[in-house]
């Protein structure tokens, strides 16, 4: 079991200090836990609920291999929520205790998978912007101090490099076929645009939890310098197969040799997290009917264990 | 309260004749399912030659406290390494 | 009938069990009852899909025509789908989906088991493959069917009615026709009535050691081979196909 005295503070400090992980049998203050749980199980949140946007194009994947590759990194993605439901399980939170916060929205998720996945380009725009701005995100936590997350995210990387691959693949060759393609194209990216970048969180400025974060380690760049990598990287990729970025401010400050983007709308941001995007209730709601759904077979399995193990 | 159903650790060797590593843990009731459910998770890439699981509960793992005595006792040990020794030079390596 | 053309038609027939059930496997993503089994069934998912490639794949080829799989996949109507009715119902509940896929996995391993001793080297080759995969499948439903019938009094009960519900659809499974008596004296096609002999025995004694009535044999369903299937069918279909259908010049 961790422990959770913070006691031997000079130990964790030294630890820190030392750029060495923290394990889950080290002391450790109780703020710097209770910070990494909500992480943690936020970060697993979303892979989790990040399934179902996707999920809603499994049946109608326009060719076998499509729908192999969706399914085969939606699966990728309830893994990932796995490996990280682990992780933060070491801190002593149970799973059934994290879903328990999901479903009664003490927990949060990112807010990107609250907006719909309307047509097949979405699956493109998700792979290329979502993921590719996770991605962005995750690179940056391998080096986090917590030795569980860290591991569980080396592991994530590895497998995530193929996710935004596909979809920036459906973007381009739809962005090379029919007009209509074109526009479900450039239509897909206008709408993900904004979302993909709000991803990062708020302006350094605003940014509730991230001092502390610095301090201990766990976040290792800030949210807008991570976003302006993000930017940098996919700006160009969008030239390249023809598609333009839905902001009329966007452009190259050569001096500094970064794109330049209109302010995000942080108003939706709040709102959407609080609970009032388009997608939210559905999201939660398709949550706990499988959940529900499912207690017969765990209590099932769960009796079973107990007659005959 | 819901059941999630036990937790487990699962080690993953990756090759014949290599050690099991930890790779993470999984939920599952029994054995099999625990087993099945390690296969699913963390060998979908190809990557084991075999697998290993073990109730999370039933693992003893030492104490942080008991460091000192556990584990610098051997710190000084240092005739236990090669480098203790000194060799003639010319003399080559068996 | 020339042996060609039985042989195409016994391809679409297994390709089309892949795809149906693995498109109704698929429907389950993030809907498993707890996550690791959720993934496992999309690994399910994934092996049937992967095998119904293949198949069409050599469909295609022995059509000749430029023909692809996804061709076969994606442009074909109701009425030129095989596969048997039990692969089309529906995942009611999670013990339809186990029980489904015990009666469909106990079939399919015998019937890959006759095939990778078939005069055809292709399906030979597939068969092994997917053998591999089909006997996973089989010990995944099968524990589960022991966890189900032993565990509570709910899962014994939503069990044995979803085995009582999908009983009808079994009787269709050992169905032989022209195609498949002409490729079986070509010692091509995987011998039915020697697997309904191993098939029987095998599901009634795993039903009833965990503690189930065998369901009856009266009536069964038909017509998979015919193509007429239950209405499940078009509702899979029409979302499976709608792409492809809405913009027959796109290429995705």
């Amino acid at each position: 079991m961790p422990t959770t005295t913070s006691a031997p503070d000079d130990f964790f400090t030294a630890k820190i200090k030392r750029g060495d992980n923290i394990e889950p049998r080290d002391p450790m203050p109780e703020e710097y836990r209770r910070h990494l749980i909500r992480q943690i199980s936020q970060h697993a949140h979303s892979e989790i609920i990040g399934m179902q946007p996707e999920g809603n194009w499994i049946t109608r994947a326009p060719s076998l291999r499509a729908k192999m590759i969706l399914l085969a990194k939606i699966q990728d993605e309830g893994g990932h929520g796995l490996y990280l439901y682990s992780a933060a399980e070491t801190l002593g939170v149970g799973r059934e205790e994290m879903i328990e916060q999901l479903q009664t929205g003490k927990a949060r998720y990112s807010s990107v998978f609250n907006y719909p996945a309307l047509t097949w380009a979405d699956i493109g725009a998700i792979g290329w912007l979502v993921d590719g701005a996770a991605i962005v995100n995750q690179v940056m936590l391998q080096r986090t101090s917590y030795g569980p997350y860290a591991r569980a995210m080396v592991r994530i990387c590895k497998e995530e490099s193929f996710h935004q691959r596909q979809g920036y693949e459906i973007m381009a060759k739809m962005a090379a076929g029919t007009p209509e393609q074109r526009d479900m194209a450039q239509d897909a990216l206008n709408r993900w645009w904004a979302p993909a970048l709000m991803m990062f969180g708020p302006p350094d400025a605003e940014s509730l939890h991230s001092k502390k974060a610095f301090l201990w380690k766990i976040k290792r760049e800030s949210n807008d310098a991570l976003r302006q990598k993000f930017i940098d990287k996919t700006v160009q990729q969008a030239e390249v197969i023809g598609l333009k970025i839905p902001d009329p401010e966007l452009r190259l400050n050569a001096e500094t040799g970064h794109y330049e983007t209109s302010p995000l709308n942080w108003e939706e941001f709040h709102r959407v997290i609080d609970g009032y995007g388009p997608c939210n209730r559905q999201r939660l709601e398709h949550h706990r009917r499988v959940h529900e759904e499912g207690a017969w077979v765990r209590e099932a399995a769960a009796a079973y264990a107990g007659k005959f193990n | 309260m819901d059941t999630q159903l036990a937790l487990w650790e699962v080690f993953v060797q990756s090759k014949p004749g290599q050690p099991y590593k930890h790779a993470g843990s999984v939920h599952a009731s029994d054995k099999q399912m625990a087993l099945q459910n390690a296969r699913d998770v963390y060998t979908r890439r190809g990557e084991a030659s075999g697998l290993w699981v073990v109730r999370a509960a039933d693992i003893a793992a030492s104490d942080l406290a008991d460091s000192d005595m556990f584990f610098e006792p051997a710190n000084d040990k240092i005739y236990r390494h090669p480098t203790f020794y000194e060799i003639p030079a010319g003399a080559k390596n068996i | 009938m020339t042996k060609q053309d039985a042989l195409f038609q016994y391809c679409l027939r297994l390709g089309d069990d892949a795809l149906i059930l693995g498109h109704r496997l698929a429907e389950l993503c993030s809907r498993g009852p707890f996550l690791e089994e959720d993934l496992a069934q999309t690994n399910i998912a994934l092996d049937l899909t992967g095998r119904a490639q293949l198949y069409f794949q050599y469909a295609a080829d022995l059509e000749g025509r430029g023909q692809t799989a996804d061709g076969l996949v994606y442009r074909r109507p109701e009425r030129q789908i095989y596969n048997h009715l039990l692969c089309e119902q529906p995942n009611t509940d999670f013990a339809y989906v186990i029980a489904r896929q015990l009666l469909f996995s106990a079939f399919d391993r015998f019937l890959l088991e006759d095939l990778c001793t078939s005069k055809d080297e292709r399906l030979v080759e597939i068969a092994a493959k997917a053998l591999k995969e089909t006997r996973y499948h089989l010990a995944h439903a099968s524990d589960w069917v022991y966890r189900l019938g032993l565990g509570t009094g709910e899962s014994h009960r939503r069990m044995q009615q979803a085995l009582n519900d999908l009983w009808p659809y079994t009787g269709e499974l050992f169905e032989i026709d022209d195609v498949g008596l002409h490729l079986l004296e070509a010692g091509i096609a995987a011998d039915l009535h020697t697997i309904r002999a191993l098939w029987t025995p095998e599901i009634r004694q795993m039903l009833q050691k965990a503690g189930f009535e065998q369901p009856a044999d009266d009536y069964m369903h038909t017509g998979g081979l015919k193509g007429i299937h239950s209405e499940h069918l078009g509702h899979m279909l029409s979302e499976m196909q709608y792409l492809v259908r809405a913009y027959p010049e796109a290429t995705w």
